[in-house]
């Protein structure tokens, strides 16, 4: 007895079906046009998400080809200057893939340039959302997330270029276990643990194996669908403008232009490292030869995305061991590893900090243009310099070569760099952002330079300014603005260690700040200008005769 | 007597004499300082290669080779270094610095010999390794085995080239030749360690000459190879051209269409 | 919205700017908006990227089928991933390129404002939320009844306990794995790989030879653990140059010296000897020891010399060990020194 019209088309009737069990009117209702806002600098994260895809399809390939197993065997392959080589099963199957396999070398390929644009993406998406601010409430715990996330990418690259035990990534792990050996106490047992014995073993491939296909790809999968349903929940930030405010969002809907716009940028990402594989080799593993303790080749650097860490092994002073009754503690090793970990700890809760200081607990959607957060983006500035000077100290040697240079004096340098680096970033980005403030203040009272000069009745010459419209204005105008927090006493009359201290911090911030022009500034720089003035700026200028 | 007559100069006479002339001074000059292919140390070569060596290399390693303010001591060395180094440029050296560049070869192949059999009568050392041993077909196998535990940790895993300490470096290895290859793993030239044939037998040294040459004549079956340099290579690429290749696409994806 | 406005704006100011919102700027129209042949130019555009895409997949099929991979020819391997990589690059670069193009030409670039809601939940779902809660707790006397929370509480501290330590055969104990080497009083040193003994008149001045020691090369088991410990450096340098401690003078033979190959730093092989300046680089990360003075650290972040290990010449003249090397080698640890 329903008054409910039957469906009569094919589609009509599979929607019917469909939605008769998953409530898939429901959702489409709720999502189908749900309004993302529009600007490239928001697609890094889908750079990074589809890269995963892209990591995840070929890698499911690859499983099915490759052998996780350090056991014994004799290369029997197409390539003939490893034939007869004694080599992990391991190396043989990977060589396989790579060689004796159809499609098994494009997918590798394709595999390691996907992982390293994923990560790199990763990066380039988490400084996107640093300089704009948009970690802020409501999205402070989706930063930790994208942080986990980012770290959890790094795991699974490392684990991944470990796999083929090629003599690169093996020098890799004997670094690693070199500097598991180091931590006091327990260093001992955990390399023994880790590697089931003495190193290498015969088990620290099958086990970064199941790292890198099952534990690592679950938790960021896990991660990441923590990490889209609170950017769906929260919804997209937006950058400031016209019409956009903390209480909307302005964009496109989901259905149909985001469905095409991302469906075809997966296709795109998808596609260019597709081609990028065809042309250009990746890890040539049949080059370094199976893993062996003796053998080295020069140049030796991991990815790009590990390459931070060398980069701190390499640039930490020598001669740091350290002994307490008796005990050592290697400080060319635990240095490193401390000031790495500081370094991610800041990375992960500068939103607590920067909450703290401002004490602003509202929601913040719209974004900042990094100019206006002058400190922040200084700070960023500072610790991408810090990470960079790590990154560059990882090529020493192929600096050294390629510039002819002195392998020692390029090393000194970026110890040299590593500090003080960091400090002229930090000075001269806060600088450079509030100039810019000033700028950005200057065209928004004052318009912008045309280059034509009116003379005046009274003899006078000025240049004519050309006000910005009130789109452009607003956007100049329309940013957040802090001062520094003043010591106040608590209820019992006392000024904490804690309150001085975040007054002293804020002091930092804010102290120099340039502030947004104000609607009295507004009409009194207004106010100056003469009628005659504004009228011949709209007047065209003259066509000068020709004189024949 | 009869008055002779006066010799008639035929037009073509002058062209004879010419001729005959150039032939003989040339043919003259062609067997007096003829080349000793006949003959490696040659007695004529040895003198021939002592002029050389007092005109362009006494000034540094001294009147008899015994060294001086510029230069070591070439006794010893055997014709082997002065193959390599005279063969590939390196010598005569030019500014000082850590270490000797390659540069454009000064002399001819016979000028070369000569120098090096003047050098080789100085003491007994290494020899202009003999052909059987420059060919490629040795066994890569071994030879690539060989290379990464001796080689690669300063020449890079194919030979790309590495970074020694204080400016010094250990050059890349493709376009040399087999027989450089050679000389310069029995010689050591500067801070390259000596591999004599106790360490390298000569089979060894074939070995690893056919793993170079198979590795530079077959390129990689991935694609263009950035280098052979590895993770920093790939990274820069990454960064480069991969993302900055992606963002472009973000940009003109996100634009307004016209 | 009020409820944004709710929360305390710290250390804000509250500057009143020059004008307030003037909302979405009005709509730009495109060409394919105003034109109908423009429109139809975009999606002829469109269609073909969408044909490339499908002459691209059937490029990649052939690139698979076409190049056999018959043993020993790369030349086919090189194609197969080649044609392959590019006709999935085509494939997928036209529906890419199609359906973006489609968006920005065809479909409607309005743009549109949706209201956002707070994050933080309504008063009224915070009070039943608080009521739900309250009730639960009620009903099942968590917060009543003491003893049953305080020994949950336990229970659940305890209960991953074992599923840590379930995990304690992941590897033996170390022992005193980490202190001794395969290296014994009498142990040939030889080539590596091949296993030859060395003779030492075969070490001439400026040479190095690559060692293992004798057996390591037929080991059966465990060959590469014992070489990563094993592996030395074998260096004749001119006695004169060699400076030598009193107590291992007798380590040498004549100016040949044998080292640790494991570089005290984290453990690379220490494999690049300089001729001449006699130092030894470590190409991972720079560590420098100079040969000619017990190998002591001169550049770089290694904190230990390299162990030597004490050579001498057996009655035939080949090279053998003296001993084991009398400290660890490799990476410093926490009971090194024990």
């Amino acid at each position: 007895m329903s008054s409910v019209t039957e469906p009569t088309t094919a589609v009509g009737k599979t929607a019917d079906y469909l939605d008769d069990r998953l409530s898939l009117g429901t959702v489409i209702k709720q999502f189908g046009r749900k309004v993302f806002p529009d600007h490239w600098s928001f697609m890094l994260g889908e750079v990074a998400l589809w890269s995963f895809v892209v990591v995840v399809l070929s890698g499911t390939f690859l499983t099915f080809f490759y052998e996780p197993s350090m056991a014994h065997t004799y290369y029997d392959g197409s390539y003939a200057p490893l034939k007869g080589a004694e080599m992990t099963v391991a190396y043989a199957s990977s060589l396989d893939i790579s060689f004796d396999i159809r499609g098994g070398l494009i997918m590798r390929q394709i595999h390691h340039w996907g992982a390293l644009i994923f990560v790199a993406a990763s990066g380039l998406h988490m400084l996107r959302v640093f300089f704009t601010g948009a970690f802020r409430k409501p999205r402070e715990l989706n930063w930790v997330i994208g942080f986990l996330l980012f770290l959890m990418g790094m795991g699974a690259g490392f684990t991944g270029y470990s796999l083929p035990d090629d003599l690169l990534s093996g020098n890799g792990l004997r670094i690693i276990d070199g500097m598991i050996k180091g931590i006091p106490v327990i260093g001992p047992a955990v390399s023994s643990g880790f590697f089931g014995g003495e190193f290498p073993g015969t088990e620290v491939i099958p086990r970064l194996y199941s790292l890198h296909i099952m534990i690592l790809p679950a938790l960021i999968i896990a991660l990441l669908a923590a990490h889209l349903l609170l950017l769906v929940i929260h919804m997209h930030t937006h950058y400031p403008g016209p019409g956009r405010r903390d209480d909307n969002v302005v964009g496109y809907p989901l259905m149909p232009v985001y469905v095409a716009k991302a469906g075809g940028f997966f296709f795109l990402v998808f596609g260019v490292i597709a081609a990028i594989s065809a042309l250009f080799t990746i890890n040539p593993i049949w080059n370094y030869g199976p893993y062996d303790p003796s053998p080295v080749s020069a140049g030796t650097q991991p990815d790009w995305y590990i390459g931070w860490l060398d980069g701190a092994l390499r640039l930490a002073p020598g001669g740091l061991d350290v002994a307490i009754f008796g005990y050592v503690i290697p400080m060319g090793v635990m240095l490193p590893i401390i000031v790495s970990l500081v370094f991610l700890v800041l990375v992960a809760v500068y939103p607590f900090i920067e909450a703290w200081v401002t004490g602003d607990k509202r929601d913040h959607h719209v974004l900042d243009r990094p100019r206006n957060a002058p400190t922040r983006t200084a700070i960023g500035a500072a610790g991408v310099t810090f990470y960079a000077v790590l990154w560059a100290g990882a090529s020493t040697d192929l600096i050294a070569i390629f510039f002819q240079m002195s392998l020692n004096h390029v090393l000194t340098a970026m110890q040299v760099l590593l500090v003080i680096g960091p400090v002229i970033a930090y000075w001269v980005t806060k600088r450079a952002c509030l100039a810019l403030q000033r700028k950005d203040r200057e065209i928004a009272l004052h318009g912008r330079e045309t280059g034509r000069v009116v003379r005046l009745p009274h003899g006078e010459y000025i240049e004519v300014h050309e006000p910005v419209d009130k789109y452009e204005l607003w956007k100049l105008v329309d940013f957040k603005d802090y001062e520094p927090i003043m010591p106040r006493p608590n209820k019992k009359g006392k000024i904490t260690v804690g309150t001085k201290l975040r007054s002293a911090i804020s002091k930092i911030y804010f102290e120099d700040r340039i502030a947004p022009v104000s609607k009295a500034e507004y009409e009194l720089a207004h106010a100056d200008h003469a009628p005659a003035i504004e009228e011949r700026a709209k007047r065209k200028p003259k066509q000068l005769k020709k004189k024949l | 007597m009869n008055p002779q007559k006066p010799m008639r100069r035929r037009p073509w006479a002058l062209g004879v004499v010419i001729f005959l002339g150039l032939i003989l001074s040339g043919g003259g000059y062609a067997a007096a300082t003829q080349t000793f292919e006949a003959e490696f140390g040659s007695p004529e070569q040895v003198e021939e290669g002592r002029k050389l060596f007092l005109a362009n290399c006494a000034s540094c390693h001294g009147t008899n080779g015994e060294g001086a303010i510029g230069g070591p001591s070439l006794i010893g060395v055997g014709a082997a270094s002065v193959d390599f180094q005279v063969g590939t440029g390196r010598m005569p050296g030019q500014a000082s610095g850590p270490q000797l560049y390659k540069k454009p070869v000064q002399f001819t192949e016979e000028q070369i010999a000569a120098m090096a059999a003047y050098v080789a009568s100085l003491a007994p050392g290494p020899a202009i390794p003999p052909e059987e041993y420059l060919r490629t077909d040795g066994d890569p196998t071994h030879g690539g085995e060989l290379f990464r535990i001796n080689c690669a940790m300063c020449h890079n895993a194919v030979g790309a080239g590495g970074a020694l300490t204080e400016g010094k470096f250990a050059p890349a290895l493709d376009g040399v030749t087999e027989k450089h290859i050679y000389e310069a793993m029995v010689t050591g030239p500067q801070n390259m360690p000596v591999f004599n044939d106790a360490n390298l037998t000569p089979e060894d040294k074939k070995d690893i000459i056919t793993y170079l040459k198979y590795v530079e004549e077959n390129g990689s079956v991935g694609g263009f190879e950035l280098g052979s340099i590895g993770p920093v290579a790939e990274g820069l690429f990454t960064w480069i051209f991969g993302l900055g290749f992606i963002i472009a696409i973000t940009v003109w994806l996100g634009a307004k269409a016209n | 919205m009020s409820e944004v406005q709710k929360y305390d704006s710290g250390s804000a100011t509250n500057i009143e700017r020059p004008i307030s919102d003037p909302g979405i700027e009005p709509h730009r129209v495109r060409m394919t908006d105003k034109s109908e042949k423009h429109a139809k130019t975009a999606e002829r555009q469109i269609s073909f990227m969408f044909l490339v895409s499908i002459v691209g997949a059937i490029i990649a099929v052939w690139g698979f089928v076409a190049f056999p991979i018959v043993g020993g020819d790369l030349s086919a391997t090189r194609n197969n991933a080649f044609w392959m990589g590019i006709g999935m690059a085509l494939s997928l670069l036209g529906i890419g390129f199609g359906a973006v193009h489609w968006a920005k030409t065809l479909m409607p670039d309005n743009e549109v404002s949706e209201s956002r809601h707070p994050a933080r939940s309504s008063d009224e779902a915070r009070a039943k939320a608080i009521e739900i809660v309250k009730l639960a707790d009620g009903e099942s006397g968590f917060t009543r009844r003491k003893l049953i929370r305080r020994t949950l509480y336990g229970a659940l501290a305890f209960f991953p306990i074992p599923a840590v330590v379930i995990f304690g055969d992941l590897g033996p104990q170390v022992g005193d794995t980490l202190k001794h080497t395969m290296w014994r009083a009498g142990t040939r040193l030889t080539k590596d790989p091949t296993g030859i003994p060395i003779k030492a008149s075969e070490v001439t001045i400026g040479s190095v030879f690559h060692v293992i020691p004798e057996g390591l090369k037929d080991l059966e088991e465990h060959k590469l653990e014992e070489k990563a410990k094993a592996a030395v450096l074998l260096v004749r340098v001119n006695p004169g140059e060699l400076k030598e401690d009193p107590e291992k003078a007798n380590w040498s033979y004549d100016g040949i010296v044998a080292y640790s190959k494991i570089c005290t730093h984290v453990g690379c092989p220490v494999a690049l000897y300089e001729q001449h300046t006699h130092h030894l680089l470590c190409p991972c990360h720079q560590s420098t020891f100079d040969l000619a003075d017990h190998c002591k650290v001169v550049f770089g972040p290694a904190a230990r010399p390299l162990p030597q290990l004490p050579i001498a010449v057996d009655d035939e003249g080949y090279l053998v060990a003296q001993s084991d090397f009398l400290e660890p080698i490799g990476p410093s640890f926490w009971d090194i020194r024990k």
